[in-house]
This record gives C-alpha cells, structure tokens and sequence, in this order.
C-alpha cells in the first residue's frame, strides 16, 4: 500500500498538497479570523490574510516535498521569521508559550472542515488517511514555531550574558598605583575569569601597586566564589601587586567562617574606605583636612 | 663549561641568559621563550655568581617572557628557593597578566617567591630606599 501510494498523486500528502493549493484563499481567509492572526494582526486583516497565504504556501511546499514530518523542511525556511514574529508578539501579550501553541492548534479544524467539504464521496480510508497527514503537518508546524520561539529566546539570553560580562566589571582608578574593581552579582567561572583579566591588564596599564577587590554586591560567597577570589588575589600577587578584598558583610563574614572557608593571608577590609585607608597608609600617604588644627591623618 | 653551550669556532649560538651586576643586585632578563636547557644554566649560572659575588639581592625580569609552563614555573620557585638559601632574595618583575593566570590555573602560585610590577619597585624592595618617587605620578607636587 505504502509503496503504490508514494510519488503518485493519490497519496494522501500530494493530495493535501493539492488541497492546499486549490484552497489557498479559503484557509487564508478562515485563518485570518482565528484568535491569533487577530491578534497579531490589529491593523488591518488583508495583511492578516496575507500572512495566513505565506503560512498556507509553505506548508504545501513542504507536503510537496513529502516531508510532513521534517521541521527543518526547506518549505518552513520561508515562513520561520514570520512565525517566530507571531509567536514573539504573543509572548510579549503575555502569552505562555503553552498558550501560544494552543493557539496555533486552533488553525487546524478549519483547515480539516474544508478537506472534509473537498472530500464529499471519496472512500473512507483515503478521508483518514488525508485528515492524519494534515494533522502531522500541523503538529511540524506547531514543532516549528515553538522551536523558532525557543532560540530566539536563546539568543537573547545569550546577548543578554555577554552584556553582562561587559557592564559588571569595571576597573575604577582610586588613587595613583590604586585600582578597585566593584564586583556585583554572582561570581561563576566565566564572569570570575573576565574580572581576572581586566584588573591584571588595569595592573600593568596603570602600573598599580595595589588592588581592591570590592564584594559588597556579592549576594552569597561560597567555596567556589572564594576560589576565585584566591586565584585572583595570587595571579595579581605574582605580578607584584598586592590584592585587598573588601565591602564583606557581617552575615557573610559568619557564612564563610561556618564553611570554613580561608582567604589564607589575604588581607581583608570591611569596607572600601577602609581598604583604601589602608592602602594609603602603606604608600605613606596621609589625608589631611584643611583648617584643622592639629593635622589629622588616617 | 663553553664547550658545551657554545657553538664551535665561537658561532653565536648561545643559550645563556646574561647576569647584570648592579652594586649589590644581580639583573637577570629573560626574553622569548626560554628553553628547558636554557632555564636550567641560568639556575646553576645565578647561583654560582651569587656565590662569587655576595649579592644580596637578584631582580628577574620576566616582562619578555610570554609563556611560562610548568617547568618554567617550577624553576623560578626553585631559583628563589635557593637564593634564599644563599641569603639573597630573589624578586620576580613584570609578569604579563597571561602568565600569571596560567600559573594560577596550573596551582603554581609560587607563595614563597618575592614579586614586583617593574625593576624600579624590586630595587627598592631590595635596597630598602627609593630610586626616585615611585607612585607620585605628575600629580604629585615636588618639593
């Protein structure tokens, strides 16, 4: 059966193909009412019906080259922008993405009611048989756009992380020969590797006999985040700079004691001011305040 | 000792580092990339000039210096190590942000081993007084 039905134009996809083909209009018109391509397209529903074409087109063409099962079918290439564009509209509706593929699961049975008016005196078996290989094309195609949605989504949070690589580590110059770097957020690998680089080349730039590292917008420390810290403050130590953390809050202060965690001798501050209070007392630097009488150095 | 470094008929084929003297500091530079061999002279070369001149002190550059593996690195803590012994110390000078990174990552953090960001700074680490104002930069007002 399978093989008497393939490539001829009684098998159930070329007839669908066929079906598509003849009924382009109708679907596109029907679609064109449907909850989604209402709300995708407020404007004006021509432009609606256009879409719902471009959708209809591809489809064939995908039945054409008998692949209703594929997604990376070359006939959904066409459409992939345009659908991820519908499905990126409703989400931002605030639309989940359970929600949207509902939706596209509404554009079936109109779809079915006019093969099922095509089909008036055709055998039973072949009525089947056409209905099931229009339902798997209209399950690749919610494959599609749910797919389509997903790495758009991806790319985001990929753009998204390489901004946040960028934004969260600037090297900030506090005095001559001093460097901070105000670190904020969580501490992984890759954000703990960028950090290391840029305050050793900020070291060698600046020619920095000392380096602050702020963890005041370090929400938890743990084992791994004090690693980091360690293979900074050594990497910046075998430069022949020193390294200073500082801005450690009470509560972590207690959290890193209960874990048992050693900074070694790396010297600690409680807070910027006082890191650099002790900076400068090492470079024999004094602050005075003008106007007072005895001279007051910190 | 030539013979076995040297090229025949004085070819300049030499993997010696040379070693400055600077009153009481030894200046070592180390330039490109330093073979095993090469590495291992300049040990015993440091030590037996240590030895005959009562240095107190040896400054290595390393700023030329783009890539230190393990070996390297093993040899640097060794030289310090045994400058020490010779009650001299040694200060490693001007490591690039990406060998200091490798060493960490390979765990070689060398926490015995002096370090400075230029051989102005190791001088004064060494000699204990300044070679000229250090960290006052144009900003700062001379007397």
């Amino acid at each position: 059966m399978p093989e008497q039905a393939h490539g001829t134009a009684g098998s159930p996809t070329l007839e669908i193909r066929d079906f598509l083909r003849r009924r382009r209009e109708q679907i596109a018109q029907r679609w064109a009412d449907e909850p989604l391509f209402r709300a995708v397209f407020t404007v004006s529903r021509d432009e609606a019906v256009e879409a719902g074409k471009a959708v209809v087109d591809a489809l064939a063409q995908v039945a054409d080259a008998e692949r209703v099962e594929d997604p990376d079918a070359a006939g959904f290439t066409a459409v992939r922008e345009q659908l991820a564009r519908m499905a990126a509209a409703r989400s931002r509706a605030g639309l989940s993405s359970a929600q949207v593929s509902a939706e596209l699961a509404a554009l079936r049975p109109p779809v079915e009611n006019l093969l099922l008016e095509d089909l008036p005196d055709a055998p039973a078996e072949q009525v089947r048989a056409c209905a099931g290989t229009l339902g798997v094309l209209m399950g690749t195609l919610r494959v599609v756009v749910t797919q389509t949605a997903l790495s758009e989504g991806q790319a985001l949070i990929d753009r998204q992380r390489l901004q946040l690589l960028e934004v969260a580590t600037p090297v900030i110059k506090l005095w001559d020969g001093v460097v901070a770097v105000p670190l904020i957020g969580t501490l992984d690998s890759a954000r703990s590797q960028v950090v290391m680089e840029t305050l050793l080349e900020s070291i060698v730039e600046q020619q920095a006999r000392f380096a602050i590292l702020d963890i005041t917008g370090v929400p938890t420390v743990d084992s791994l985040v004090a690693q980091h810290l360690m293979k900074t403050v050594a990497a910046a130590r075998l430069m022949g700079a020193e390294c200073i953390v500082s801005g450690i809050r009470p509560a972590i202060a207690q959290t890193m004691v209960h874990l048992g965690l050693d900074l070694g001798n790396v010297v600690t501050r409680a807070s910027l001011a006082d890191a650099l209070g002790y900076v400068l007392h090492e470079l024999g630097v004094g602050i005075v305040t003008p106007g007072a009488k005895g001279a007051v150095t910190r | 000792m030539s013979e076995a470094f040297g090229g025949p008929h004085g070819a300049p084929v030499s993997n010696r580092v040379p070693v400055l003297r600077l009153g009481d500091v030894l200046l070592v530079t180390l330039q490109g990339d330093l073979h095993d061999s090469t590495a291992q002279q300049l040990q015993d070369d440091l030590a037996e000039s240590i030895v005959r001149s009562g240095a107190g002190g040896v400054i290595m550059d390393i700023s030329g210096v783009e890539i230190v593996d393990s070996f390297l690195g093993r040899v640097l803590a060794e030289i310090a190590a045994q400058t020490d012994l010779l009650a001299a110390r040694t200060v490693v000078v001007g490591m690039r942000p990406a060998v200091a990174i490798t060493l960490v990552e390979l765990g070689l953090t060398l926490p015995g081993m002096r370090t400075a960001l230029n051989t102005e700074a190791a001088m004064e680490l060494l000699t204990g007084q300044a070679v000229s104002s250090h960290f006052g930069g144009p900003r700062r007002e001379s007397q």
